[in-house]
C-alpha cells in the first residue's frame, strides 16, 4: 500500500510487486484533492490541509481496498510519504501507515515525495530504465535530476526562486484568475494567440542548468497592466508566458542530455501534465534522439501509486522503516541510498 | 478484555494496557519525540503482558484537545492500529483524562456534601487554555460539568463548587487569572500535570462495556480551536 499525505491531495494504492513491468501490478489508486477546501484561502493552509487528511485517509484506504478486492492482511508492506513536505500533513500518512505495518506485523518504508515522481513513469507500459534524466515540476519543485540507478541521485539543476508550477499559480493570480490559476491559465493559454507578445527564457543567457521564474511574473504583470485587460489579451499573454516556461524548460533539458550523455527523459510533477510541454518535448526528443517517459497525467500530480512503486521498490530491495514514525520536511534528494538491482532489467 | 490506549496531545507521551483487570502503562515527559516513542512503548507492554497484538479488543486514544500535531499523531497511530487489526476505537477527552490525575479523597465524592470539584486546564498558546471541570463519582469515574472549551483564563467561567482541585498546564502559566475565577477555595493545584494513557484507558474500558465505540475512520481529532486561518473576503475585510 502506498500513502500520499505531503501536501494537499490524500492519495492511497495498491501495488502488487511486478518488477518487470510494474504498471501492471497497480491493482487500485484513490485520490481526495483538498484544492476546494483551500480556494477559500487563497493558497494551502497547512493546518487545515494537515486535519482535512485525517478526515479523509481512513476511508480512501477502505475505498482502494475494496477496488483491489483485498483486505489488511492482504499487505505485504506499507509505504507512505516521509518527506520532502509540510510536516503536519506528512505526518497523518506516516502515522497511520506505520500503524497499520505495526499492526499486521509487515515491514513500512518511508519514501522521498521526489522519488516518487521520479519514477512514476514506470508504472507505464514501456518504462523506462536507468540511466536517465527526469525533469521534476510542480508547484513546488524545478528539479532536473540525473539517474543513474535507482537512489542514484544527482541534482543537475533547481529553481533559485520559484518553482514552474508556483510560477503558473502566481502569474493566473496578477491577471484575476482564482487559486490555484495555474490549470485554468494553461487552459486559456491554448485560446491565445502566437507572437502578440513575447517574455524572455529566464536563465538561458549563461550556462547551468539552474532556474529561475520569479522575474517572469513582473514582466507578465507590466504587459498586463500596460494592455487593454480584455480576455483575448489574458489569453495571449498567458500563452506567451506558456511558451516562455516551455521554451526555458526545454532548452535545460537538452542541456541536461548533452551533459550527461543520457538518451532518455523522464518528464514528472504536476507540470509535467502541461500539454504544450509534452508535445515540444516529444517533439524536441525526435530531433535530437531522445526518448521521453510521461507518467498519465494523473500520476504526474501528486498521488498514491507513486509512493507504492518506490516504497516496492525499496522494500524489495531490502530497506524498511524501524518502529519510529519519522517524517522529513526538508530532505535532500541526493543523500538517499541506492537500492541496487531492485528492477529487472536495469542496464 | 485487552485495550491498548495511546495519550500524545501535551508534552507527555504515554501508552497503556488494559489487560483483564490490570493496566499497564508507559509515560515519558518528552516534547517532540512521541512520534518515535508510541510503539516500542506499545511493543514493550504487549510483551509485558505476554499478549500479542491479536489478542485486542479495542485501541483508545486521547482525541484532544491539546497541541495539534500531537493530537493527530495519537489519533492516526490509532485510526492505522485499529483499521488494519478490524478493531473499533474508543475516543476519550484528554482533559477528562487530565482531570484523573488530581488528587482524591474520600470527602470528594459526589454526595459526600463537602464535594471538590477538579478544573482540568491545557495550556492552549495564544494567550488561552483548554478547560474543562468535573466531579466525581468514585475512583476513575467522572461526571462533566460544562463543556470542553477554549478561553482566556481570565473569562473562565465556572459553576458553583465547595472547592476545586486544578490540574494541568494551564495552571503552570496563568495560575494568577485562573484562581481568581475559582468558585470556592483552592484545595489543591499542579501545573505539572498532563493527560496519561492510563487514565485514558480506564475511561475508554469504561465506555467499551457499555458499547460505546467507533469504527476507525470515525475517531477524530476534537481541536476546539477551529479558527485558524482568515479566508479571502476575511482578508480583505481586515
Amino acid at each position: 500500500m502506498g500513502i500520499e499525505t505531503s501536501c494537499d491531495e490524500t492519495g492511497v494504492a495498491l501495488l502488487r510487486w511486478e518488477p518487470a513491468q510494474p504498471g501492471r501490478g497497480l491493482l487500485a489508486h484513490a485520490l481526495y484533492s483538498q484544492i476546494r477546501l483551500h480556494a477559500e484561502y487563497g493558497g494551502v493552509v497547512p493546518e487545515l490541509a494537515s486535519r482535512d487528511h485525517v478526515r479523509k485517509l481512513l476511508p480512501l484506504v477502505r475505498q482502494a481496498l475494496a477496488e483491489a478486492g483485498l483486505t489488511p492482511q492482504d499487505l505485504g508492506g506499507v509505504a507512505y510519504t516521509a518527506g520532502p513536505g509540510l510536516v503536519g500533513a506528512l505526518l497523518v500518512g506516516a502515522a497511520a501507515g506505520r500503524a497499520m505495518a505495526w499492526a499486521l506485523g509487515v515491514p513500512a518504508i518511508g519514501v522521498h515525495h521526489m522519488e516518487g515522481h521520479l519514477l512514476a513513469p514506470l508504472l507505464e507500459e514501456d518504462p523506462p530504465r536507468p540511466p536517465f534524466v527526469a525533469l521534476l515540476v510542480s508547484g513546488g519543485h524545478s528539479l532536473l535530476v540525473e539517474v543513474k540507478g535507482i537512489g542514484e541521485y544527482r541534482i543537475l539543476g533547481d529553481t533559485l526562486d520559484d518553482a514552474a508550477g508556483e510560477a503558473f499559480d502566481k502569474t493566473a493570480k496578477l491577471m484575476g484568475l482564482p487559486y490555484p490559476g495555474g490549470p485554468e491559465l494553461a487552459r486559456l493559454a491554448g485560446q491565445g494567440r502566437p507572437g502578440m507578445f513575447r517574455f524572455p527564457r529566464p536563465m538561458t543567457d549563461r550556462p547551468g542548468l539552474d532556474f529561475s521564474f520569479s522575474g517572469l511574473k513582473t514582466q507578465v504583470l507590466l504587459a498586463w497592466q500596460k494592455s487593454d485587460r480584455s480576455e483575448q489579451t489574458r489569453a495571449d499573454i498567458a500563452r506567451a508566458f506558456e511558451e516562455a516556461i516551455v521554451d526555458t524548460l526545454l532548452i535545460k533539458c537538452r542541456r541536461a542530455l548533452q551533459a550527461t550523455g543520457a538518451k532518455r527523459l523522464v518528464i514528472a510533477g504536476g507540470v509535467g501534465a502541461n500539454r504544450r510541454l509534452r508535445a515540444e518535448l516529444a517533439a524536441a526528443g525526435e530531433q535530437d534522439g531522445f526518448r521521453t517517459y510521461f507518467p498519465r497525467p494523473a500520476f504526474c500530480t501528486d498521488n498514491g501509486a507513486m509512493i507504492a512503486l518506490a516504497g516496492a521498490i525499496r522494500l524489495a530491495a531490502g530497506q524498511q522503516q524501524g518502529e519510529s514514525v519519522d517524517v522529513h520536511p526538508r530532505w535532500d534528494l541526493s543523500g538517499l541510498p541506492p537500492a541496487p538491482q531492485a528492477l529487472a532489467g536495469q542496464e | 478484555m485487552n485495550l491498548l490506549a495511546i495519550e500524545t496531545a501535551t508534552e507527555a507521551c504515554s501508552v497503556a494496557l488494559v489487560h483483564g483487570d490490570d493496566v499497564i502503562a508507559r509515560s515519558e515527559l518528552a516534547p517532540r519525540r512521541h512520534a518515535e516513542l508510541v510503539l516500542p512503548m506499545a511493543d514493550a507492554l504487549l510483551a509485558e503482558a505476554g499478549i500479542s497484538r491479536h489478542a485486542l479488543d479495542a485501541i483508545a486514544v486521547g482525541r484532544g484537545p491539546g497541541a495539534f500535531t500531537g493530537v493527530r499523531l495519537g489519533i492516526s497511530l490509532a485510526q492505522g492500529m485499529a483499521l488494519a487489526l478490524d478493531l473499533p476505537v474508543i475516543t476519550v477527552s484528554s482533559l477528562a483524562a487530565l482531570a484523573l490525575e488530581a488528587p482524591w479523597t474520600e470527602s470528594d465524592e459526589l454526595g459526600q456534601g463537602d464535594e471538590a470539584a477538579v478544573l482540568a486546564v491545557i495550556d492552549a498558546r495564544m494567550g488561552e487554555i483548554y478547560a474543562a471541570s468535573y466531579r466525581r463519582s468514585g475512583a476513575g469515574e467522572l461526571l462533566a460539568l460544562d463543556a470542553e472549551r477554549v478561553t482566556a483564563a481570565e473569562t473562565l467561567q465556572l459553576s458553583a463548587a465547595s472547592g476545586w482541585h486544578v490540574v494541568g498546564s494551564g495552571w503552570a502559566t496563568y495560575a494568577e487569572p485562573i484562581q481568581a475565577r475559582l468558585t470556592g477555595p483552592l484545595r489543591s493545584a499542579d501545573g505539572a500535570r498532563y493527560p496519561q494513557a492510563r487514565h485514558v484507558a480506564v475511561l475508554a474500558a469504561a465506555e467499551f462495556r457499555a458499547g460505546h465505540v467507533l469504527a476507525p475512520e470515525l475517531a477524530l481529532p476534537v481541536y476546539l480551536r477551529d479558527k485558524v486561518a482568515l479566508t479571502l473576503v476575511e482578508q480583505g475585510r481586515a
